[in-house]
């Protein structure tokens, strides 16, 4: 569909004219790029980490079958109920239910991209149900009707300014553009939510196959009251997030932290083996995992491609890479952003609607360097693109090549090429920027580069 | 055939082929040693307790946790007097424990107790959560604790104010550490809840700049003897 794309281009070239927003992202992503190297620097070996946590995410889901149906058994041996999801709405119904079946009348939530991606939220408010998101930068997007801008910093396009606004038109507070007084009428907002709140619903970074649980990543603390509180606890993830052993999270907390954020660790990493249990004062009543697949299995089918599976949602590549900080989360219109976002919505979505993320890319490589797990990211986005030309040919392009071909392999048609080039270079600018310009593509936001006035191969002729 | 199944079916038949190995892209020099060695890849913890507690006390300044190291039982309820006179504490909600309740045996104030069950609106109107833990990691500045050890799952996040109290033999030297030794706590009975807390409550989330208090704690206080 040439939709995709073309609200792609059209969003990519607002954003990047857009000061006030470049200004914004580079602000926080340089602040982001600072502490995070200092956090890394603090690793007695960063590289050996990042192989460690490679490996161990690379026989985790090469032996995924075996481990999550460890990981299932091991919780519903404690009274946990596990569903299975093949498609979105499978996970969309079985949560509809779960809530149903509880006579729900309000839901708390705390950050799930998987959510996102099965578009929970929008199904539970048109089936009756109050939902209200916990993470304050997911309240914020949740109160303007929007998407998570980033996967990890969900406001990070707006400015305090904006989220007063928005605070006082939403909850009718009194103005103020200090982050702390802004933090403290969502707190004040909230508090009460999660006291009377029926049923909690969270993500889940990790899921452990030895012992059964579920692992949450937060700073905030609302995850935690999202699980403490409410009498039934649904915890939605996708099939990839295994992890072998209970002592692999040693590992891999602190990389996520230290990727995602530039934190040593989270605030707040909490494992959850199951409900409530004989002898405990509190906690869920109940306790549901949804596991999902939602076109994984495809990805994981495709042995080159398989590694982007052991992705853990830190956000680093998003943070590093030149065409998200200039074009901003949104443009992507995906739940995923950012190189992760372009390698893996081609194979949740379709690869001819969504191949133009490929092209989106310097292939620079920041992506892959900084991956706390190696994934090959660039060296993905060109298979995507080869994958997308060989899949439906494009006939123009094939057109051009063969052109190309024909023209270097006569020495001397590209020696008149070359010589016509340069008469043509000369009248350039009676027509550059025009609609007549032939390079108008290039020269409207470029400046042409001019052809030398002698050729490799002429100087060497003439030195000899 | 159950959606379980079907998933678990097409995952055995995706399998079938092999993918490359992890890290075949990039060119860094093997490692010496055992990969899965992970202390020796993390930051670096000093050997001995003294270098150990320095760098939890280090971390805590950066996480603006309250660290305080004590001599005796008699300094922490020292402590908590000091803080119930500077805070204003009204109301304290704790659990039973050896450790709580030395500390709080003599203090001023009404002392819920979580122990069998409580009334959350009672919780939500406690000035501060007093709970114990299960260990102190130096490398990271991290409480750990479970809703076994630290009073349930609530306890320790609704309050505006936890404070942990900690004998010095509970500080251990890092990640690695604290998991093997959770293993060997509690493996025959997990208890639902293992919370790893560090530093109080944060978030970024406006402009990046950091704010105490989120939805948790906004003061984390670490009473160690």
């Amino acid at each position: 569909m040439i939709t995709f794309v073309k609200e792609f281009k059209k969003q990519a070239t607002r954003l990047t004219g857009d000061l006030r927003h470049r200004s914004l992202i580079q602000t926080a992503l340089k602040k982001y790029e600072v502490i995070r190297g200092a956090k890394q620097a603090k690793f007695q070996d960063w590289q050996v980490a990042r192989q460690a946590a490679a490996e161990t995410k690379w026989e985790a889901i090469n032996h995924l079958d075996k481990y999550l149906l460890e990981f299932s058994q091991k919780l519903e041996a404690r009274g946990t109920h596990v569903h299975w999801a093949t498609t979105p709405e499978q996970a969309r119904n079985i949560i509809l239910k779960i809530v149903r079946d509880k006579k729900a009348r309000s839901i708390i939530k705390s950050k799930a991209m998987t959510a996102e991606e099965i578009h929970l939220n929008g199904a539970l408010e048109q089936a009756g149900f109050e939902v209200v998101e916990s993470d304050l930068g997911e309240y914020i997007v949740q109160l303007r009707h929007e998407a998570p801008y980033h996967i990890v910093f969900p406001a990070m396009h707006l400015s305090r300014g904006e989220i007063s606004d928005l605070f006082q038109r939403e909850l009718g507070s009194a103005p103020t553009d200090n982050p702390e007084e802004l933090t403290m009428i969502a707190r004040r907002a909230l508090r009460n939510k999660y006291i009377t709140a029926d049923v909690g619903i969270t993500g889940t970074n990790f899921a452990i196959a030895e012992t059964g649980m579920v692992s949450i990543t937060e700073n905030e603390g609302n995850a935690r009251l999202t699980a403490a509180l409410p009498k039934t606890m649904i915890s939605l993830l996708g099939i990839e997030k295994v992890l072998p052993r209970l002592e692999d999270l040693a590992l891999f907390l602190p990389m996520l932290a230290t990727a995602g954020a530039g934190q040593a660790i989270t605030g707040y990493n909490t494992m959850y083996g199951g409900p409530r249990q004989p002898g405990e004062c509190d906690g869920p009543e109940e306790f549901h995992v949804v596991l999902l697949d939602n076109k994984r299995t495809f990805l994981l089918a495709d042995a080159e491609q398989r590694d982007a599976l052991h992705c853990i949602r830190c956000g680093a590549c998003l943070n590093v890479c030149p065409i998200y900080r200039n074009v901003g989360g949104h443009t992507y219109g995906t739940t995923y952003q950012g190189p992760i976002g372009s390698v893996i919505t081609p194979h949740l979505r379709g690869l001819q609607d969504w191949k133009h993320l490929s092209n989106a890319s310097s292939l620079c490589g920041a992506c892959t360097e900084t991956c706390p797990v190696k994934i090959n990211l660039h060296h993905h986005l060109l298979q995507n693109r080869r994958n997308a030309v060989s899949q439906q040919p494009v006939w123009w392009e094939k057109l051009a090549f063969k052109g190309f071909a024909f023209l270097v392999n006569r020495p001397w048609l590209y020696d008149l090429g070359k010589k016509l080039g340069r008469i043509g270079q000369v009248f350039h600018p009676i027509v550059k920027g025009t609609v007549f310009d032939p390079a108008r593509n290039w020269t409207r936001t470029r400046e042409l580069p001019e052809l030398a006035p002698q050729s490799f191969h002429e100087l060497w002729k003439e030195r000899k | 055939m159950s959606e379980r199944d079907a998933i678990l079916g097409r995952i055995k038949e995706a399998l079938k082929i092999s993918a490359p190995v992890p890290g075949e892209h990039d060119h860094h020099a093997p490692a010496a040693g055992d990969l899965r060695d992970f202390s020796k890849w993390l930051p670096r913890v000093g050997s001995d307790f003294v270098e150990q507690v320095e760098l939890f006390r280090a971390n805590s300044v950066e996480l603006k946790t309250d660290f305080r190291l004590l001599d005796s039982a008699a300094d922490v309820i020292r402590d908590l007097e000091e803080l119930r006179v500077g805070n204003g504490w009204q109301g304290l909600i704790s659990h039973s424990g050896k450790l709580t309740d030395a500390a709080l045996a003599k203090i001023e104030l009404p002392v819920l107790i979580t122990d069998g069950g409580y009334d959350v609106n009672a919780m939500e109107k406690c000035d501060a959560g007093v709970t114990e833990c299960d260990f102190l990691v130096a490398q990271t500045g991290t409480v750990v604790i479970t809703n076994r050890s630290a009073g349930g799952r609530a306890l320790s996040v609704l309050p505006p104010h936890h404070v942990v109290i900690a004998r010095r033999e509970q500080l251990i030297p890092d990640l690695p550490t604290a998991f093997a030794l959770l293993k060997k706590k509690y493996a025959e009975n997990y208890p639902s809840m293992i919370s790893l807390v560090t530093g109080p409550s944060r978030t970024g989330d406006i402009e990046r700049i950091l704010v105490l208090g989120a939805h948790g704690p906004k003061k984390l206080t670490v009473l160690c003897y």
